[in-house]
């Protein structure tokens, strides 16, 4: 144990490293954040993707990579930024290539981004400034936090009537702005598919849909249905779960943001 | 029994529909549901019923009716009972032309372009079927050229969709082939009415033709029967049908087949006859499989063509064995 | 009108001609046999006629409107077609298609006309018999049925005999022949000279394209056109029975 622990506080003790690889967006995001100028040589192609980027402009000043073993190990980096979804045989051949990779967990609880924040700063070396973010996230959470007795009800509604449940990076979002998850009344605590009869019949306060993808799908048309619109012209009101909802990073502070806003605008009539 | 079919199918159909309102996982007590429909009092119950449920049963009972006469009209045509939409590529190549307009974002383009889309493939593999298995169907022409034309048009199909740049595109691929009525809606149902009354109105015209077809196209031809319009108007009519049915429904295989089967004998085998009693036997029969799949599995989304197939493949097999015993 | 009109008619298959310069006048009354050995152009002759082909020259029938001309002339082809397991009765009322309007249930004439055809063909104990489970003899006998329902002025039939056996061929030419006597015009192409000698009141022999022979049968069937055209002897003489006409040998 106290060799490990010797063996953790020598690699963080060991100079940062240099060339910093991020291969998963939500990694990509925490590492813009934090990394030091020049520190980041490329991010995740998925980052320039409007549709899920959350930082769009800046991961546009940065090349892109593909998250295969080959391109990255030609970038020669000295530490790779991968998550917990990243292909395990591209993680393993990238180590077998002597390469360091850190593979972060996914974030399901609100509280655990704090944490998340401070083991990439680790890992770059820059402590302070992970600190920093996370003492700021934790604040404005707590501003935006609300609890009041009369909770309003909101549905969460993606492609394929799927929706979620505890667990869950949405869950938590709207349980912090102050709305109840009906997923729980429709006896689906731990998320699943709510038929879309079930759905209208739950009468929710609140409607919030997965965001569209380019192309057409079948999967999506749920979200556009005459049913779920006139849900949302005549009681519910709507709201969007786009890029801000999916990774466990600051920018869920958004998302929260806008919620509560709703929140607030329903209490008060 | 040949006068009384057609009322006791539409019964059949009414008793079905009524059902197909009742059912559904929202557990609505038939009161309230019929209450909710008619006078529209409740708002969740209104949604459900009127934009949920309402447009599910009015699609089954026309994309059934679409299936069922399609099927008969081109049986009467070839001459030949294996003649299907699905079964035949017609079905999937309309779906191939669906899936391009929605994936091109042409189905956007104008009210009606999903379904003309889907009917410009419909006619594509009409045409390449009526081509290959020449005048006469005969079984083994038939059924290799369908083989062909539905192997093509599903490729084709996969191929699209996994070029989507959409993440769920590519899952959907068994609803293009298989087919739901799950979560349409009454656009989906303004969508497809127009193309499948005037395709039904089109094949009905033509009854008779195919009745004079029975003696072969020469006495047909003798008879007054114009083979080449009977041919424009029977690709027409079915590519209407088919396309509109596939473009919001997907490709639900066998109903074609299996519906003017059974019917034949008891309309005494007239091909004229069979038209209009297939399109009310196909829209009992897709309302009794979108039925059943909510009660069998009411949480997932089980496609109609597994059902349909289930009960349709061995009366195929049944047919072909027929077909080849009688040497056709 | 109830006969046919040939004049300059030419069909042809591909580069070739089939048949040239024919010139044909048939009336009503007439029970006309169309000889010729095999791909002399029977066939031919009768669908470019109808207008089931295209040809040259002039065909009072093909200059019809489809419609029009299926109310003139009934053709009854030779391959026997019965697609679908219909009843007798059904197969038969199929005839009638041309004389009803669109929509239009067959009326009191149409069954009249069903029921005469069935009664001259004897077919009245077959009548809610399924065709296709009929022998091969009892379909032709129904098809057969079926044109003679059309009732039409012109009644044209692909080798109506073929495959019936004695009794139904000699009834079937009976009947054709009545038909003729009373005012229709019947062209049939047939092979059976014996047949053809005793029941058609008129021979047209089809060969090379053109019309070999043209008249009554004592008149058509002489050894001389029988061993030029048919490579055949035969018995030919009139008898207190009528013609005989037995081919006997191959001249080579």
């Amino acid at each position: 144990m106290a060799a490990a622990l010797a063996l953790w506080a020598g690699a963080v003790a060991a100079a940062p490293p240099e060339r910093v690889v991020s291969i998963n967006l939500c990694t990509d995001q925490l590492a813009m954040m934090l990394a030091a100028p020049g520190q980041l040589l490329s991010v995740s192609h998925i980052s320039h993707d409007p549709n899920v980027s959350v930082m769009l402009d800046t991961a546009l000043g940065y090349p892109v990579n593909h998250g295969q073993a080959e391109e990255v190990f030609r970038l020669q980096p000295d530490l790779v930024l991968a998550g917990e979804f990243t292909s395990a045989y591209t993680v393993g051949l990238l180590r077998r290539l002597g390469v360091e990779v850190a593979v972060l967990p996914v974030v399901t609880k609100l509280e655990g981004i704090p944490g998340n924040l401070r083991a990439v700063g680790a890992l770059l070396g820059r402590e302070a400034e992970a600190e920093a973010q996370a003492a700021k996230f934790t604040a404005t959470l707590e501003r935006l936090r609300r609890h009041g007795s009369t909770a309003p009800r909101a549905a969460l509604h993606y492609a394929n009537n799927y929706t979620s449940g505890e667990h869950s990076l949405a869950h938590e979002i709207l349980t912090a702005a102050g709305f109840r998850n009906i997923a729980a009344e429709a006896g689906l605590a731990g998320g699943g598919t709510l038929a879309m009869e079930r759905l209208v019949m739950l009468m929710p306060d609140l409607v919030i849909s997965g965001q569209a993808y380019p192309g057409a799908s079948r999967s999506e048309e749920v979200l556009r249905h005459p049913a779920m619109e006139a849900l949302r012209d005549r009681h519910a009101a709507g709201a969007l779960s786009d890029a801000e909802w999916i990774c466990g990073t600051p920018a869920v502070l958004g998302a929260v943001a806008r919620l509560v806003d709703l929140h607030d605008a329903a209490d008060t009539p | 029994m040949t006068r009384l079919l057609l009322p006791i199918l539409s019964l059949l159909v009414a008793g079905l529909f009524a059902a197909s309102l009742l059912i559904g996982p929202a557990g609505l007590s038939p009161v309230d549901s019929l209450a909710a429909l008619i006078r529209g009092d409740r708002l969740a119950e209104t949604l459900v019923m009127r934009e949920i449920r309402l447009p599910r049963a009015l699609l089954a009972v026309l994309v059934g009716a679409a299936l069922g006469l399609a099927g008969a009209a081109m049986q009467g045509y070839l001459r030949n009972p294996l003649a299907e939409p699905g079964l035949i590529g017609v079905s999937g190549s309309a779906a191939l032309g669906a899936v391009l307009a929605l994936q091109t974002g042409f189905a956007g383009a104008y009210l009606f372009a999903l379904p003309l889309s889907a009917l410009a493939g419909a006619v594509v593999a009409v045409l390449l079927i009526l081509m290959l298995a020449g005048a006469r169907g005969g079984s083994i022409t038939l059924i290799l050229a369908g083989i062909a034309v539905s192997a093509l048009a599903g490729a084709l199909t996969s191929l699209v969709l996994n070029l989507s740049p959409n993440p769920f595109a590519a899952s959907e691929i068994v609803f293009w082939m298989m087919g739901s009525l799950v979560d349409r809606s009454m656009d989906h149902v303004l969508l497809a009415a127009p193309f499948i009354a005037l395709g039904a109105l089109v094949l009905l015209t033509q009854a008779r033709a195919l009745d004079a077809l029975t003696l072969g196209e020469d006495a047909a031809a003798s008879m007054g029967v114009h083979l080449a319009r009977l041919r424009l108007l029977l690709v027409l009519g079915v590519a209407s049908m088919v396309g509109a049915a596939t473009a919001v429904a997907g490709a639900i295989g066998f109903v074609g087949l299996v519906v003017p089967h059974v019917l034949r004998p008891l309309v005494g085998a007239r091909p004229s006859a069979l038209l209009p009693a297939s399109a009310i036997g196909g829209a009992a029969l897709v309302l009794m499989a979108d039925i059943a799949v909510r009660l069998i599995l009411p949480e997932r989304d089980l496609k109609l063509g597994v059902l349909t197939a289930l009960v349709g493949a061995p009366l195929f097999l049944h047919l072909i064995y027929k077909t080849r015993a009688q040497g056709l | 009108m109830s006969g046919l009109e040939l004049q300059d008619f030419a069909v042809a298959r591909g580069p070739c001609d089939v048949l040239r310069d024919i010139s044909l006048s048939v009336r009503g009354g007439e029970f006309v046999g169309l000889l010729g050995p095999n791909g002399a152009g029977k066939t031919t002759l009768m669908r470019g006629a109808l207008g089931l082909m295209a040809h040259r020259g002039q065909s009072s029938l093909s200059a019809l409107a489809p419609a029009q001309r299926a109310r003139t002339a009934a053709w009854l082809p030779q391959a026997r077609e019965i697609a679908w397991p219909v009843t007798v009765d059904t197969l038969i009322a199929l005839g009638r298609l041309p004389h009803m309007g669109s929509g239009q249930r067959p009326g009191p004439a149409d069954q009249a006309a069903i029921d005469s055809a069935i009664d001259r063909m004897g077919l009245q104990a077959f009548r809610s018999r399924i065709a296709t489970q009929l022998s091969g003899g009892e379909q032709a006998r129904v098809l057969i049925t079926r044109a003679l329902a059309q009732a039409t002025p012109l009644l044209m039939v692909d080798e109506p005999a073929a495959g019936l056996d004695p009794a139904h061929q000699i009834g079937l030419m009976e009947t054709l022949a009545a038909e003729a006597r009373d005012g229709r015009t019947v062209i049939a192409s047939m092979h059976d000279l014996g047949l053809a000698a005793r029941f058609c009141t008129r021979l047209v022999v089809l060969w090379r394209g053109g019309i070999a022979a043209d008249g009554p049968p004592e008149q058509v069937l002489t050894p001389d056109l029988l061993a030029r055209v048919f490579h055949i002897r035969a018995y030919y003489a009139q008898t207190d029975h009528g013609p005989i006409c037995q081919p006997l040998g191959v001249v080579p």
